[in-house]
């Protein structure tokens, strides 16, 4: 049995039992009041009148509830559509940063090429440069794509190609298929398995729990990210869901914004719902142990 | 089945790889490295295009004036007199340090703090995990944009919350003297779940006879957890700080999205001058400049990152 800080020897004293549910029930007190409530406080927002809103003292439970709220937010903000945009952006670069560093990683780990090692120095040293730094640099580039001369701004590949070229992915994804014992895929080359075949028969199948690290950052990664949908994605009918209601803000009545927050948040508190457990692995896996 | 094959490949790869025939080998070697490059040319594209060749851009671009109508020429050191001229500049400066430091003491600690706590409650694990981490789901702008209503003076919650305390009321982002502890409050709401549950995993694999021998040795609950808990923790708690450092010295949403920089510049950060500067003044040669220096300032962080993760690795 391990032990933490305190023992449960001490737990288990008259006086250590006392102290403990008392800390048990101030931190869950606390922590319910500090980030559940905040939450609720929102979903019932939506439901008061302007009039109800603007009260003092507060009412903590709506008074006359208006869940049709949520029905006027939806339609007169469009949410559906910017959803919709914000799904189409994440999956996009979802899957362009699986096909582009899965491969690259492979070679790097496996196949190690001619400067492999300086093209792997290169990729990581990227990750010196604070990402905000190159807004501007990158916008210029997304806005007219060297050699190609095309304009990306308002398409989903100004969203997407920059996503692909991540550093943090071809690490992680490395660092796990070099794990790999090369037994195993040279084995598989005896038999006449190309590199390819190998990649995709014997190496995706045991990578799976990094896959869906590098997955679960990708997707969250665009979901959340502001100011770079901000930048490259101006038109009304282009934006994300975040930028989309943030620029309508100003003009949108409290009761009907609020509503649209909550339901802005309800995909990623579903999606934490159903991946808790990877998320929170992929945390610890993304943290530390270089 | 499975051992023979891998006995024949490990034999057969002791003999023709190393010994092998010279010819035959560097052909080999050659079509291996061609079949690699294609599966990296992908990556080697993107990150070309949309990684490299933005990161040489932005060291040219600080000393040019950039337009979209003439060529770019070179104005040497212009744009770094002029973005320092600028009486934001100093502000900016001073009220990024001052928010760093403002969301290290909250959202440093505070993590820490909460995970040792944590580590120790025997019931409600899991819904305790679950409830700190939700607001870092959240998109940052729903975060942001319901503290803002929160921020309200009139009908807002925190307000309405010192009333019911008897306390006065306060003006959170239109006094210059609470705008920034403002954004230093969401910040640390929005951020503090995921390094709570990274120095949850650390304290777990905490070794037990540690805190047993320290206990044998008559050190109280401090010194337990000054004497075992923090140095057995002490690479992550650095890699924290490197990385904490990193993310809030470019804080940007929170004051876009809360002040506009206002009260009075009281909480323009660095990274929103340089967006007003390149999207807002049309200069991007400005907005360069700022993301150089603030670059170099970050550099010394991020390489020191490198070397502790890697050290640590090994």
């Amino acid at each position: 049995m391990t032990r933490t800080l305190i023992s449960d020897r001490a737990l288990n004293t008259p006086r250590g039992r006392v102290i403990y549910w008392t800390v048990l029930v101030t931190v869950i007190a606390l922590f319910t009041a500090i980030f559940v409530f905040p939450l609720y406080w929102m979903a019932t927002g939506a439901m008061k009148s302007s009039g109800e809103l603007a009260r003092t003292p507060p009412t903590l439970f709506p008074r006359h509830p208006h869940p049709g709220v949520y029905g006027d937010a939806w339609r007169r903000l469009y949410l559906g559509r910017f959803l919709l945009n914000t799904l189409e952006y994440a999956a996009g670069a979802w899957l362009l940063q699986l096909a582009v560093c899965v491969p690259a990683a492979y070679a790097l780990s496996k196949l190690r090429p001619l400067l492999g090692r300086a093209v792997l120095g290169m990729m990581l040293a990227t990750l010196m440069i604070p990402s905000t730094v190159l807004l501007v640099p990158l916008y210029l580039t997304v806005r007219d794509v060297p050699i190609l001369h095309v304009n990306l701004l308002n398409t989903p590949f100004a969203i997407w190609l920059p996503a692909a070229a991540n550093a943090f992915s071809v690490f992680l994804l490395k660092r796990f298929f070099d794990s790999i014992p090369g037994e195993l895929l040279e084995a598989a080359a005896i038999d006449g398995a190309s590199s390819w075949r190998i990649l995709w028969s014997i190496v995706l199948p045991i990578s799976r729990p990094i896959i869906a690290v590098v997955s679960i950052f990708a997707v969250v990664g665009v979901w959340k990210d502001f100011v770079w949908p901000l930048l490259v994605l101006p038109d009304g009918n282009k934006m994300t869901v975040s930028v989309a209601i943030s620029s309508l803000s100003e003009q949108t009545p409290q009761n009907i914004l609020i509503a649209a927050l909550v339901i802005a948040g309800i995909p990623a508190v579903a999606v934490f719902l159903v991946f808790q457990r990877h998320i929170m692995a992929g945390l610890t896996a993304g943290g530390l142990k270089g | 089945m499975t051992t023979t094959i891998l006995k024949k490949a490990t034999s057969r790869r002791s003999t023709s790889h190393p010994a092998g025939p010279r010819r035959a080998g560097s052909r080999h070697a050659l079509r291996r490295g061609l079949s690699a490059y294609g599966f990296l040319c992908g990556a080697l594209i993107c990150f070309a295009v949309f990684s490299w060749y933005p990161i040489v851009r932005e060291a040219l671009l600080g000393f040019q004036r950039t337009n979209f109508v003439g060529r770019s020429e070179w104005v040497g050191l212009d744009n770094f007199h002029r973005v320092a001229g600028d009486p934001a500049f100093g502000k900016a400066w001073l009220n990024t340090l001052e928010f760093t430091g403002l969301a290290l003491l909250c959202g440093y600690v505070l993590p820490f703090v909460t995970a040792i706590v944590l580590n120790e409650l025997r019931h409600a694990r899991a819904y305790l995990r679950f409830v700190v981490y939700l607001p870092v789901m959240l998109p940052p702008a729903v975060a942001v944009l319901l503290f803002k209503w929160f921020y309200d003076p009139g009908p807002g919650l925190f307000n309405q919350l010192l009333h019911l305390a008897h306390l006065p009321g306060l003006n959170w982002l239109d006094s210059t003297s609470t705008a920034l502890l403002s954004l230093v409050i969401v910040s640390t709401w929005m951020n503090m779940g995921s390094g709570t549950l990274i120095y949850l995993a650390a304290l777990q694999s905490v070794r037990s006879e540690l805190y047993e021998a320290a206990e044998l040795d008559g050190a109280g609950l401090l010194r337990r957890i000054r004497h075992v808990t923090i140095p057995q923790t002490r690479l992550i708690l650095l890699v924290m700080l490197l990385l904490q450092v990193i993310a809030t010295m470019q804080v940007f949403v929170e004051p876009y999205l809360l002040t506009g920089g206002g009260p009075q510049d009281a909480t323009v950060s660095v990274v929103y001058l340089m967006y007003l500067y390149a999207f807002r003044f049309n200069s991007y040669g400005g907005g360069s400049a700022l993301g150089l220096m603030l670059m170099v300032v970050l550099m010394v962080f991020s390489a020191a990152y490198l070397r502790v993760t890697r050290d640590g690795g090994r």
